[in-house]
């Protein structure tokens, strides 16, 4: 038995998760873009105004990583988490802009047991970031893996 | 030159490696994927993975720094202005097909599929690219189907 909020029998199917809020300051989407995403419409002001983008916005990266910060902190780190297998897709739907404010939103679509690890179950999920003008700015669908409460060794 | 000879269609690229340091592997994941596996050795030795390895977004982000690194930057001869790389509209079936290990080094690629009118934006195009990763062993670790709007007209 797990002490841990979320195991695989807590994602029920259809309901949404609450996944959080993140504020997107210029300065690090200047420092992550610079390490990893060195693009003008990442790096500057002007440069983003240059761009179809229309300002300093962050790497559709960063925005991934974004989300993931959102969903260790509101699910993933107090779970049964045994990692993820990949991402089915994600979709930069609109430039997320120096300033805005993300706020994340998660729906379990399914979720099954493996045949073949007992204790293990997948559950798949369509995941969402909204701006602070309620635009759906990001969208990711993904499988992850979870423990069952009674798997996980005390 | 037409615009196939410019992306290369068909051609794999290699992007170069990147050695993913232990330090560097925690410096990303206390910002962006504070999983224990990803941040400390001890946690990470009795983890699912029994090691430390990177967060597979970190993986992807290295992808994209060697990505820019071996621009598509070569001489434009063909009709028309240069084509010009815009943002991308997302990626699909990224697969994390196993650990980053600290320590290791990973060897990236990329092979442009092909590209096609976008509809919604008269003069732009979209680029479909196949990204690809391996270790030391030769064996792949990552791999996604990623896109990119290139300016064209």
């Amino acid at each position: 038995m797990t002490a841990r909020k979320w195991a695989f029998e807590d994602f029920i199917e259809g309901a949404t998760l609450d996944l959080g809020s993140k504020h997107v300051t210029a300065e690090e989407i200047v420092e992550f873009a610079s390490e990893f995403d060195a693009q003008p419409m990442h790096l500057s002001e002007e440069g983003g105004r240059q761009s179809i983008l229309g300002g300093l916005s962050a790497s559709g990266w960063h925005t991934c990583a974004m989300f993931m910060r959102l969903l260790c902190d509101a699910i993933l780190l107090d779970s049964t988490s045994q990692g993820a297998p990949g991402i089915e897709q994600v979709k930069w739907k609109k430039p997320v802009l120096a300033g805005d404010t993300l706020t994340g939103r998660s729906t379990v679509l399914g979720k099954r047991l493996s045949k073949s690890r007992p204790g293990l179950g997948f559950v798949s999920m369509r995941a969402e970031l909204f701006n602070q003008r309620g635009k759906s700015v990001f969208e990711l669908e993904n499988v992850g893996m979870f423990l069952s409460r009674e798997a996980v060794p005390s | 030159m037409n615009l196939d000879d410019y992306f290369a269609i068909g051609v794999t690229t290699d992007l170069g490696s990147h050695k993913f340091e232990p330090e560097e592997i925690k410096v990303f994941a206390r910002k962006y994927d504070p999983q224990p596996f990803h941040t400390d050795e001890i946690a990470a030795r009795d983890s699912v993975f029994g090691g430390l390895c990177a967060s597979g977004w970190h993986t992807t982000a290295v992808w994209m720094k060697r990505n820019l690194a071996t621009g598509m930057d070569g001489r434009w001869t063909g009709p028309g202005p240069k084509p010009e790389f815009g943002p991308s509209p997302g990626f699909k079936n990224l697969k994390w097909l196993k650990p980053v290990y600290a320590g290791e080094t990973i060897r990236f690629t990329r092979a442009c599929l092909g590209h096609r009118p976008l509809a919604s934006r008269p003069g732009w195009r979209v680029l479909a690219i196949r990204a690809e990763a391996f270790d030391s062993t030769g064996d792949k670790v990552i791999e996604f189907e990623n896109a990119v709007l290139v300016k064209t007209g």
